[in-house]
C-alpha cells in the first residue's frame, strides 16, 4: 500500500548525502544557515514541531529538513530528540514534550519550546514521533552538520570516505576545489579516489590507474559495471579488477586464518585444563564444562559487584575465575576422585552425576536464564588494518588470552617444582613416592590447576557466548576431541590440535555450512586416530 | 488425583519438576471446577521463553476467576513440566488427557518439534489445544488452534516490506529445524517468483546454541556489498541470537547497511542484549510491547503487577495466548458446555479484541485473522512499529507460494471437516471429511 512513498525515501536521503557533504568538507554552518541564529516567536516553534506529527516518514523526513534549516535556537535539541525517541506530542491536548529519561513507565517531561519542567508522562498520554532507518541516517546526518563548526580530521575523512562513487557533475568541482585545499594527506588521497572514479565513469582511461588496488566495495562494484560493458575502457578495467580481486582474495585468506585461529584458541582454552586433568593425571572429568561455565559466572558475579567498570571487572575476573574454579576442582578432588583412582568407568560416572549437579546448583541459585556479562569498550568492535581486513577486537583478545594461558601453563609444568613433581607422579607414582613427593598432594593441586584454567576458559567465552546454566555442555565434547587428536598427556599436542581443528573447521564452513563442517571435521578426527592412535604427537619414553 | 496417574505422571516427568493442581477427583462432567492445562517447558533449553507463557495463563484464568469464572464454574490451571524434552510433551498432553481428571484444553508448546509430539495425541484423544507461537504452516488439525502467525502473517509481508525499501538480494539465516527450513522454502519460492534470481538469495543453517558467527557474518558481509541492497532475513531461534547480533555489532554492520529482519526475536530474548548498536535492525510480529492502544497498556499493567516486577516485558505469543483463551471462553460460553466437539464447532466465528487495538476473530481453518507489523529495534530494548498492514490478515494453513500445497485449503466446518482440501480434485486428503 506504501510502496510508492517507501520508494522514494532511498532518493531524498541520497540528496541529503550530498548536502552533507558539501557541508562537512568546507566550513560547515553556512549550509543551514547556523549564521543566521534568531529566537523564532512561539506560532513558529509550534508549526514547526507540528510538521512532525505525521505517520509518513517522508514528510517527517521533509519537517526534519525544515527544522535544521530554521533559525529555531532550539532545532539540535529537537532533532536528537527526534533521534532518540524521545520527542512526542501530548496524546489529547496540543503540547510537545521532550522525555529526559525514559527508563521505567512514568517519564519525567519538558516542554519542547521552552524547555520548562512540565511533570511527568508516559506511554498513555504522550504519542511519540516514530523514525525508521532512512530517516535516522538523514537525522544524523543533519544533527553533525548542526553540531560541527570546524570539521576535525576524522570527519573529513568520514566525508570523504562516503563521497566515493557520490561524485556527480554537479559536485564534481566543489569536491576538486575541496582536494586542492586540503591539507591531510589521507583525506586528500581519499577525494582522489573519489574523483578518479567519477573520472573512469567518465571515460577516462588514466584515472583508472588511481583506482589500482583499492579495496573498497564500490570500486570494485563500479569497475566491474565498466568491465563487464563493451566501453573502450573495458579490457584495462578488466585488469585493474583482476589485480583489485587478486588482493582482496589474499586478505580474504588472512581473514579466514584470523578466525580459524580464534575458534581455535577458544577449543585449546577450553580443552587445555582437561590436557592436564585427563591428559596428565588420566581422570576422566565430565564436569570440566561446568568448571568453564563457574568461571563465566564468577566474571558475571564480579561484573555485578563493579557496576559501570567491566574492563576493571574483566580483569580481577581473570584470578577470581581462577581461583573460584580451582577451588571447586580441589573440593572435587578431594570428596570424589581420590576415592576412584584407577577406575575410570566410576570416575566417569560420577563426574557426569556431578556436572549435571553443578548445573542444577546454577539453575537455582541464578536462574535458568543466561546472564548478561557485557565486554569492556576495548574489547568491542574491530581493528579495521584496511577495507578488506578487519580483526574483531573480542576474538583478538581471546587469542592473544588463550595463547598467554598457554605459555604461562607450559613454563610453570617445565620450571616450577610443582611441574617437576607433576610430571613425577605420573611417569612412575610409586617411585616418585619413594622419593618424597607427596603424591596425593601433587594430585590434588594438579586437579586444581586443571579446573583453574578451566575457569580461565570461561572468563574468555563470557566475552563471545551466552552465561548460562548450560554453557559447558556444548565444550565438553570438543575438549575431549582436542585432546585425544592432540595426543593424551602433551600441553604442545592440545595446542596444535586444537588450533588446525579450529581452522580447519572455518575454512570448511563456508563450503558445507556449520553443521557439516563440524560432522566432517568429526570424521576427519576419527580416521585420523585410527590411523594414529596416540594423536599427533606421541608420548615420549616410557609411561607407566 | 489417583495413585495410579501420581505413578504415571512421576514416571513422565523424570527427573523434571512436576507441579500439578490437585482437583476433587471423578466429578461428573459439569460439576466442579474446569480444568485448564498448560503444557509450557519450565526447564531446559526453552524454558526462556516458555515459563513466561505459564504465568501469564495463570494471570488469565486468576482474573477470570476474579471475573466469577465460566459457566458458574471455577477454572483451575493444570500444569506439567515437559522440560523441553519433545516426547515428554506427547506423555504429559496424555497425561492431562485421560482419566477421570481429564482437562477441557490444554494451552500449550513453542517448537514446530514438540507440537508435532503432541499433535497424534490431541487427535486420538479429541482434546483442544492452543498453540501460540509463529510456526511454519503446512498443517491443520481438526484439534489445534493455531493463534500465532502463519508464515503469510509474518515472513511474506515482512519479505514485502524489505522489498519496498529497495532490497533485492536475500540473505536467509535460520537455525537448523523444521520451522526455519520450511519458512526459507516458501520465502526463496515467493522471492523467485517475484524475480530474484537464485544468485542473489543465500540461504545458511546453523545448529541449536550456535556462538562462533565470525564466518557467517563475514560470509554475509561479503553478500552484501556487491553493489544491490542487501537483508538478512533471519529465523534463527533461541539464545543463538545473543552472539549473533554481538558479532553484527562488531564487525560493524549496522542497520543502513545490511538490515537484519528476525522472525523470533521478540522483547523477551531483547533483554539479555545491549540494544544500542542494533537500532534499527528489525522484526516481524503481529504484536510488540510497545503498540498503542489502551487494551495493551491494560495489559502489561495486569502482567507487571502480576508478577511484580516493573520491567517485565509482554511478547507475540503472549498476546496469542491471551486472544486463544477469550476466544475459548466465549467458545464455551456460546456452546453451554465445555464438550469438546460443541467448542470446536462454536469457536469457528469467534470474535475477541486483540491487544493492538482491533479485533482478531478464528477462522474455518483453525487459524486467526491477526495485523502484521514490523518494528525497528530500538535503544531500550524495546521496538518501534514502522509498518503495519492496513487490515488483518487470515492465517494460511497451506502456503500458497508451494507447488505441494497451494491446492490445498483447510475448513472445519460441517459437512467438510477436512484439514486438507484439494480445491482442484475437491479430494480430502485428511481429516473427519475424507472418510
Amino acid at each position: 500500500m506504501t510502496s510508492m512513498v517507501m520508494d522514494k525515501g532511498p532518493r531524498l536521503y541520497r540528496r541529503s548525502i550530498a548536502i552533507l557533504l558539501a557541508c562537512l568538507l568546507t566550513a560547515c554552518g553556512v549550509c543551514v544557515g547556523q549564521n543566521a541564529m534568531a529566537a523564532i516567536d512561539e506560532p513558529e516553534a509550534r508549526a514547526l514541531l507540528e510538521a512532525l506529527d505525521t505517520n509518513d516518514f517522508q514528510a517527517k523526513g521533509e519537517a526534519a529538513q525544515a527544522i535544521a534549516e530554521s533559525s529555531a535556537e532550539q532545532k539540535t535539541r529537537w532533532l536528537q530528540a527526534l533521534l532518540d525517541g524521545r520527542l512526542g506530542k501530548q496524546r489529547r491536548g496540543e503540547n510537545f514534550y521532550i522525555v529526559t529519561d525514559d527508563s521505567g513507565r512514568e517519564w519525567p517531561i519538558i516542554d519542547a519550546i521552552t524547555f520548562e519542567d512540565a511533570g511527568t508522562g508516559s506511554r498513555r498520554t504522550l504519542d511519540i514521533f516514530r523514525i525508521n532507518n532512512n530517516l535516522r541516517g538523514q537525522l544524523q546526518g543533519l544533527i553533525a552538520s548542526l553540531t560541527l563548526s570546524d570539521g576535525d580530521e576524522a570527519s573529513r575523512l568520514a566525508a570523504a570516505q562516503r563521497l566515493v562513487g557520490e561524485v556527480d557533475a554537479a559536485s564534481v568541482d566543489s569536491v576538486r576545489a575541496n582536494r586542492d585545499q586540503e591539507e591531510s594527506p589521507t583525506v586528500r588521497h581519499q577525494l582522489d579516489v573519489a574523483l578518479a572514479l567519477y573520472a573512469v565513469e567518465q571515460g577516462d582511461a588514466e584515472a583508472l590507474e588511481t583506482l589500482r588496488g583499492n579495496l573498497d566495495t564500490r570500486v570494485r562494484n563500479t569497475l566491474a559495471d565498466i568491465a563487464a560493458g563493451d566501453s573502450a575502457l573495458a579490457a584495462r578495467a578488466q585488469s585493474v579488477l583482476d589485480g583489485i580481486e587478486s588482493k582482496r582474495a589474499w586478505y580474504d585468506r588472512a581473514q579466514t586464518l584470523f578466525f580459524g585461529l580464534s575458534a581455535g584458541s577458544i577449543l585449546v582454552l577450553a580443552a587445555i585444563g582437561l590436557a592436564i586433568t585427563f591428559g596428565v593425571m588420566g581422570v576422566i572429568n565430565m564436569a570440566h564444562g561446568e568448571l568453564i561455565m563457574i568461571g563465566a559466572y564468577t566474571t558475571w558475579l564480579i561484573q555485578q559487584a563493579l557496576p559501570g567498570q567491566p574492563g576493571l571487572a574483566l580483569l580481577l575476573s581473570i584470578p577470581g575465575g581462577f581461583l573460584v574454579a580451582a577451588a571447586f576442582g580441589v573440593v572435587i578432588e578431594r570428596t570424589v576422585i581420590r576415592f576412584l583412582k584407577g577406575r575410570p568407568l566410576e570416575t566417569l560416572l560420577a563426574t557426569f552425576g556431578l556436572s549435571l549437579i553443578l548445573q542444577q546448583l546454577v539453575r537455582t541459585l541464578f536462574s535458568p536464564l543466561n546472564r548478561r556479562v557485557t565486554s569492556p569498550d576495548w574489547l568491542q568492535g574491530a581493528w579495521q588494518i584496511n577495507e578488506a581486513l578487519s580483526l574483531t577486537l573480542n576474538r583478538l583478545g581471546v587469542l592473544i588470552f588463550c595463547l598467554a594461558v598457554f605459555a604461562a601453563l607450559w613454563a610453570l609444568m617445565r620450571y616450577t617444582r610443582l611441574g617437576l613433581e607433576v610430571r613425577a607422579v605420573t611417569q612412575n607414582r610409586a617411585m616418585a613416592r619413594a622419593m618424597g613427593v607427596r603424591a596425593t598432594r601433587v594430585d590434588m593441586l594438579t586437579f586444581g590447576l586443571g579446573a583453574g584454567v578451566a575457569g580461565l576458559a570461561g572468563v574468555a567465552l563470557s566475552q563471545l557466548t551466552n552465561v548460562g546454566p548450560n554453557l559447558g555442555q556444548g565444550y565438553i565434547v570438543d575438549s575431549f576431541l582436542v585432546v585425544v587428536f592432540g595426543g593424551v598427556g602433551n600441553l604442545w599436542g592440545t595446542l596444535v590440535a586444537g588450533m588446525s581443528l579450529g581452522v580447519i573447521n572455518q575454512i570448511l564452513q563456508p563450503w558445507v555450512g556449520a553443521v557439516l563442517a563440524k560432522i566432517l571435521v568429526l570424521i576427519g578426527v576419527i580416521l585420523f586416530i585410527q590411523k594414529r592412535p596416540q594423536g599427533i604427537f606421541a608420548p615420549k619414553g616410557r609411561v607407566s | 488425583m489417583t495413585t495410579t496417574s501420581i505413578r504415571k505422571l512421576l514416571a513422565a516427568s523424570g527427573l523434571a519438576l512436576t507441579v500439578s493442581v490437585v482437583g476433587q477427583p471423578a466429578m461428573a462432567q459439569d460439576e466442579g471446577p474446569i480444568r485448564v492445562g498448560i503444557l509450557h517447558s519450565l526447564s531446559g533449553t526453552m524454558a526462556i521463553s516458555e515459563s513466561t507463557l505459564k504465568d501469564e495463563m495463570l494471570m488469565l484464568i486468576d482474573k477470570q476467576n476474579e471475573a466469577g469464572g465460566l459457566l458458574g464454574r471455577q477454572l483451575e490451571p493444570v500444569v506439567m513440566d515437559p522440560a523441553s524434552d519433545w516426547s515428554l510433551f506427547a506423555e504429559q498432553a496424555r497425561d492431562m488427557l485421560t482419566g477421570d481428571d481429564r482437562v477441557d484444553v490444554i494451552f500449550g508448546n513453542w517448537t514446530s518439534a514438540s507440537r508435532k509430539a503432541v499433535l497424534p495425541v490431541v487427535e486420538e484423544l479429541n482434546g483442544l489445544l492452543f498453540y501460540p507461537v509463529q510456526y511454519e504452516g503446512e498443517e491443520s488439525s481438526e484439534n489445534i488452534f493455531y493463534t500465532g502467525a502463519a508464515p503469510n502473517q509474518q515472513a511474506i509481508p515482512a519479505v514485502d516490506y524489505l522489498m519496498s525499501q529497495g532490497v533485492e538480494r536475500w540473505a536467509l539465516l535460520g537455525t537448523d529445524y523444521v520451522y526455519p527450513r520450511t519458512t526459507n522454502k516458501i520465502l526463496e519460492a515467493y522471492l523467485k517468483d517475484h524475480g530474484v534470481a537464485e544468485d542473489d538469495i543465500m540461504i545458511n543453517y546453523t545448529p541449536f546454541g550456535f556462538s562462533d558467527w565470525q564466518s557467517i557474518v563475514s560470509q554475509v558481509k561479503d553478500f552484501g556489498s556487491q553493489g544491490k541492497k542487501t537483508a538478512v532475513v533471519s529465523t534463527i531461534n533461541g539464545d543463538a541470537n545473543v552472539p549473533f547480533y554481538n558479532e553484527l555489532s562488531n564487525q560493524g554492520v549496522s542497520a543502513s547497511d545490511i538490515p537484519v529482519v528476525a522472525f523470533s526475536v521478540g522483547e523477551q530474548e531483547l533483554t539479555g542484549i545491549d540494544t544500542a548498536p542494533l537500532v534499527g535492525h528489525m522484526a516481524a510480529w503481529n504484536y510488540f510491547m510497545s503498540v498503542d492502544s489502551d487494551a495493551n497498556y491494560d495489559f502489561i499493567d495486569d502482567w507487571v503487577a502480576y508478577t511484580g516486577d516493573d520491567n517485565a516485558v509482554t511478547n507475540d505469543p503472549m498476546e496469542a495466548h491471551y486472544i486463544g483463551f477469550n476466544m475459548w471462553l466465549q467458545a464455551v460460553e456460546k456452546a453451554g458446555t465445555t464438550d469438546v466437539d460443541a467448542v470446536k464447532d462454536a469457536i469457528i466465528g469467534v470474535t475477541v479484541p486483540n491487544l493492538s487495538g482491533g479485533w482478531s476473530a478464528m477462522m474455518p481453518n483453525h487459524h486467526i485473522t491477526k495485523p502484521v507489523m514490523i518494528g525497528e529495534i530500538q535503544d531500550d530494548g524495546q521496538f518501534s512499529v514502522v509498518w503495519q498492514t492496513p487490515t488483518t490478515v487470515a492465517g494460511d494453513a497451506w502456503s500458497d507460494y508451494l507447488p505441494e500445497s497451494k491446492n490445498l485449503i483447510s475448513d472445519w466446518r460441517a459437512p467438510l471437516h477436512c484439514g486438507k482440501l484439494n480445491v482442484e480434485s475437491m479430494q480430502c486428503e485428511d481429516g473427519r471429511g475424507a472418510e
